[in-house]
């Protein structure tokens, strides 16, 4: 296949399953299957992009323009494969965790969820593949208003008023900012939007004024990267079923956000016009200020959902975090963390839809010694945490190794401290909930019978055992990912992850 | 060229005589509807003589787009203007013609079924009679060459709208006083314009447009001219409820029948803002200290005290049809900033956004008055559970709220980012920020309407599957598809806009 069909496979694919979903909805084993295959299509297709990428192509797919200098247009280019590969792969396992999660629970409107599920997915394709920022502006609102009817799926008020907080922020945020920041940019860079290496914006003369209010603007107007104030609709999101959360608010949604303010910063500002730019060392201060502060709110988060999504707003800045250190290392160790995150958050809320499932239990209170019971799913939480934490072997380490070194090469003393600081927080709030589970203190009573017979789905089990072990293989892959990304970020010579080999 | 075919396939009489015949067709049909025996012979007569004049016009922007920047003159009865009364058509009003004779086409369409529950074997003929004079006089003001012409068919025109207001009486008793605040104001605008153009008559000595327009390079700083140009800019803002001056619109559009809300909201304000951008940059030239010195300071801060106040007022609406009638105030309000800029890309940006806005509320209305009537409420609560009962048309209904926000993909989306350039192109970023809120708050408004009809349980179950009527979906989904289509390739109607901007602002057209 040509790499223009490649690109238009990989966004129309989703939609394909999207409309056979529809079609089979009568039949849930079919319409599960149809699922199944179109996300193995899917990632299939992407990898096909990918080597195609790491063969040093750039495919490219022009569809045409709205109005004369608004393109819709696709390029790939090393970032977008990452999280291409990183959404669509995991969607795979996150199919087969939802049939069991949707069944053991009995959820319902189940065809609804998958049909909103697949659109969400082509969603992220296009951000993924975005040749310019409309063309990601477009697909970035269709990834929030398809995953608007998930959150809300329960129906009830507490999912409605969630789905609400989740909306509004969403669309106000990017409607207020990141749209007029696009805007902005179409004016200042000569009525282009385009992609391009070593920044669009890299040789408009900008005042320091202005670049600053614009990456204000960008940074603040992706509220999917959750960067504190805009954070609080990603707890509000966790009103809906857990493989939306595990997939779409640990991986697709948010990382399309953190994704986003990469590509910004790499091919919209570049690294000299950021470095230039004043407002990225308050930017860098509030990136930091969420890592710590979101650590200490999830440290006295019961709810165990909303624990984790605390941790996500805090593993989130450090994408931004390395984004805005303009260095080498400090984007290559952000790309590494969408990646190393993706796999390890996923782990974590798919083991709490699994204690969901068998037992309807949510808070971290509740669940020690829970472990004894449920081994398996306890085990691969435990993984996932020491992967969060950063411990070798596991994928979690790499991203933060590399933003040590970005955070030494731009000379910001403070940063370290930070990403310590952060790490002891993780370890408290994560820890005890695998260890608690698996070593209950003396005292405590024994755990209570599973509420549905059998406890967990086969399925719900399988999945995260699964990506705890891609946490450890991403910590062995993590050489020929960064030889990957490092094109992307041509400019500077920075020692990477090859003095390590 | 799409619209060839349209000008090769058309007899030689329609092509020369186009440009009178959209008018003169609808006016004549109307007093023959008048007459009709019945009900469904009324119906088809008013549906064939909107398509007729559609058809016109889409033959008038075939004979613009031949030769860019030409337009046509019509001399009425062989009087040579300026003595005689002109039908002048550029890209400007070929744009207007097109678009208010589309939704017209439409509105006649749906006119049958939302008439038919809401007026159960009564006589319909005069109702359609006052549309099809209300909708001759709309393009009699897109026509005509000529500034007295112009407030003549005006007044046509909203001599027959105060009639189908009224006409939402059967149904509740609030369309009288809607009615009769909208003679009041439309009164007044008619008054303040004849004034202005009582003025600019002492200054010139003449009232075609055009002669006019040749004689202003010498009067710039003619204290006459000066007032006439604010008697028209209030008496046209009346007209088309340019903030404060709106107060009779929310009520005009709750109350009045289905279809003709539809049709106002399509067309009415969009032929007032027509006029204005032609006195405003055809005939006074912006760059005129004092014009620019109004549109700066005077339209400029009105625009936007309309998108954010009235968008606001919008957000607290419980009847969803005066939400929507709030919406259409901000909306204007978007077009007159858009004017205010004063810019050839500005003008432009106006003028794409008067012709989706046309478009999503247009559909939008359509939707309420395909529901309204099946299900007798239009309060929010009654819309709760619709998008169970009634997918199609609400699926409508929700592309249409998408495109009004300005959701990617939609027709909507284009317009506002095309409005957002011209503002940052000029540095008004000031204006930008507004933009951007305002479409915000759009999105609490619609939000709302869009959490009840597909999250939140009927109010009264028995009520269940009403599907609009298969006459008014058709037409509705023409109207979705169309919004959905000119998001991803605007461009058809942004080249209109452009080529109208240029027309308007006597930029390489052919004076």
């Amino acid at each position: 296949m040509t790499p223009q069909l490649l690109i238009a496979a990989a966004l129309c694919l989703p939609l394909l399953v999207a409309v056979s979903v529809a079609l089979f909805g009568k039949v849930p084993t079919l319409r599960e299957g149809v699922t199944i295959a179109g996300a193995v299509a899917l990632f299939a297709v992407v990898i096909q992009l990918t080597l195609l990428v790491a063969g040093g192509a750039r495919p490219e797919l022009y569809i045409g323009e709205t109005v004369p200098g608004l393109a819709i247009a696709f390029k790939l280019e090393p970032l977008g494969a990452l999280f291409a590969l990183v959404a669509s792969g995991l969607w795979i396992v996150n199919s087969f965790y939802s049939i069991g999660y949707m069944r053991g629970n009995r959820e319902r409107n189940q065809t609804r969820f998958y049909i909103w599920f697949a659109l969400a997915l082509s969603g992220a394709m296009g951000v993924a593949m975005a040749g310019n920022l409309f063309t990601l502006f477009i697909f970035y609102e269709v990834l929030t208003l398809s995953t608007y009817p998930l959150v809300a799926h329960k129906g009830d008020a507490a999912a409605q008023r969630g789905a609400r907080t989740y909306l509004l922020t969403l669309l106000g945020t990017s409607i207020c900012f990141f749209l007029m920041a696009i805007m902005w940019t179409w004016v200042v860079a000569g009525q282009r939007l385009d992609f391009i290496e070593g920044g669009l914006l890299a040789d408009a003369g900008l005042s320091p004024f202005v670049s600053s209010a614009l990456l204000v603007l960008f940074v603040f107007g992706v509220g999917k990267a959750a960067l504190m104030p805009f954070h609080f609709w990603l707890p509000s999101a966790m009103v809906a079923p857990t493989p939306v959360s595990a997939l779409l608010h640990a991986v697709a949604v948010v990382k399309a956000g953190v994704f986003t303010v990469m590509k910004i910063s790499v091919y919209i500002f570049g690294f000299d016009l950021l470095q230039a730019t004043p407002a990225r060392d308050v930017l860098l201060g509030v990136a930091g200020f969420t890592i710590i502060a979101a650590s200490l709110i999830a440290l006295r988060q019961d709810n165990l959902k909303a624990r984790l999504a605390y941790s996500t707003i805090a593993q989130l800045a450090y994408v931004t975090l390395g984004a805005l250190l303009a260095v080498e290392a400090g984007a290559l160790g952000g790309s590494l963390q969408i990646a190393a995150h993706a796999a390890a958050k996923i782990t974590l809320f798919m083991c709490a839809g699994a204690i969901y499932v068998a037992t309807g239990l949510t808070t971290v209170s509740s669940m020690q010694g829970l472990g004894r019971k449920m081994p398996l799913v306890f085990t691969a939480f435990l993984i996932a945490s020491f992967s969060i934490i950063g411990l070798p072997p596991f994928g979690g380490m790499w991203p933060k190794y590399e933003l040590l070194q970005g955070a030494a090469d731009a000379s910001t003393a403070w940063i370290p401290a930070v990403l310590i600081v952060s790490a002891l927080l993780n370890i408290a709030y994560l820890l005890p909930v695998a260890i608690l589970g698996l070593m209950p203190l003396p005292g405590t009573p024994p755990a209570k019978e599973f509420k549905r017979p059998g406890g967990a789905p086969v399925l719900t089990v399988a999945a995260p055992l699964f990506t705890a072990a891609l946490c450890v293989v991403l910590f062995m892959a993590a050489g020929p990912i960064g030889d990957f990304l490092r094109p992307a970020f041509a400019a500077g010579s920075v020692p990477g992850l090859e003095d390590l080999r | 060229m799409i619209l060839e075919p349209v000008l090769t396939s058309a007899p030689d009489w329609a092509v020369r005589h186009a440009a009178v015949l959209v008018v003169v067709v609808p006016m004549l049909l109307a007093p023959l509807l008048a007459l009709s025996p019945s009900n469904r012979l009324a119906w088809i007569l008013t549906v064939a003589g909107t398509a007729a004049a559609f058809w016109f016009s889409l033959i008038l922007l075939a004979i613009i787009q031949e030769v860019p920047g030409s337009a046509i003159s019509y001399a009425l009865g062989n009087w040579e203007p300026p003595i005689g009364i002109e039908f002048r058509v550029d890209a400007l009003n070929a744009m207007i013609l097109v678009l208010i004779t589309g939704m017209g086409a439409l509105a006649s369409f749906i006119a049958w079924p939302t008439l038919a529950a809401e007026f159960k074997g009564e006589r319909l003929n005069l109702l359609l009679c006052a549309f099809l004079l209300c909708f001759a006089g709309l393009a009699g003001v897109a026509a005509t060459g000529d500034a007295f012409n112009l407030f003549v068919f005006l007044e046509v025109s909203s001599l027959a709208t105060y009639v189908l207001v009224a006409m939402g009486a059967g149904k509740d008793r609030r369309a009288l006083p809607a009615a009769f605040s909208y003679l009041v104001m439309g009164t007044l605008g008619a008054s303040f314009y004849v004034i202005g153009i009582g003025l600019l008559y002492a200054a010139t000595g003449t009232l075609n447009m055009a002669d006019i327009a040749e004689q202003m390079p010498g009067l710039s700083g003619n204290r006459s001219v000066q007032a006439g140009l604010a008697f028209i800019l209030v008496g046209l803002g009346l007209k088309a409820a340019m903030w404060p001056l709106h107060q009779w619109l929310p009520n005009a559009y709750a109350y009045a029948p289905g279809f003709v809300s539809m049709f106002l909201s399509a067309t009415a304000t969009k032929v007032a803002l027509y006029s204005l951008i032609r006195w405003l940059f055809t005939i006074f030239q912006p760059d005129l200290a004092f014009e620019s010195a109004v549109l700066q300071w005077v339209l400029a801060p009105l625009a936007m005290a309309a998108m954010v106040i009235c968008s606001v007022q919008a957000i607290f609406q419980t009847d969803v049809r005066r939400m929507l009638a709030y919406s259409s105030v901000a909306q204007v309000g978007y077009i007159l900033l858009a004017i205010s800029v004063g810019t050839a890309a500005g003008v432009s940006a106006g003028l794409l956004h008067l012709f989706t806005h046309a478009l999503m509320k247009g559909a939008l209305f359509m939707a309420v008055a395909g529901i309204c009537f099946a299900y007798q409420g239009s309060t929010i609560r009654d819309f709760a559970g619709l998008g169970r009962s009634a997918p199609f048309t609400m699926a409508a209904f929700a592309i249409a709220g998408l495109s009004l926000i300005g959701v990617p993909l939609t027709a909507g989306f284009i317009s506002k980012l095309q409005l957002g350039y011209a503002l940052l192109d000029q540095g008004w970023w000031w204006a930008a920020v507004v933009l951007v809120f305002a479409s915000f708050l759009s999105v609490i408004y619609i939000g709302r309407v869009l959490q009840a009809v597909f999250f939140e349980p009927p109010l009264n179950p028995r009520k269940n599957n009403k599907e609009a009527p298969l006459l008014l979906l058709i037409p509705l989904w023409i109207l979705a598809l169309v919004n959905i289509f000119y998001g991803i390739d605007a461009g058809f109607p942004a080249g209109l806009a452009a080529d109208g901007a240029a027309a308007a602002l006597g930029l390489g057209a052919a004076q």
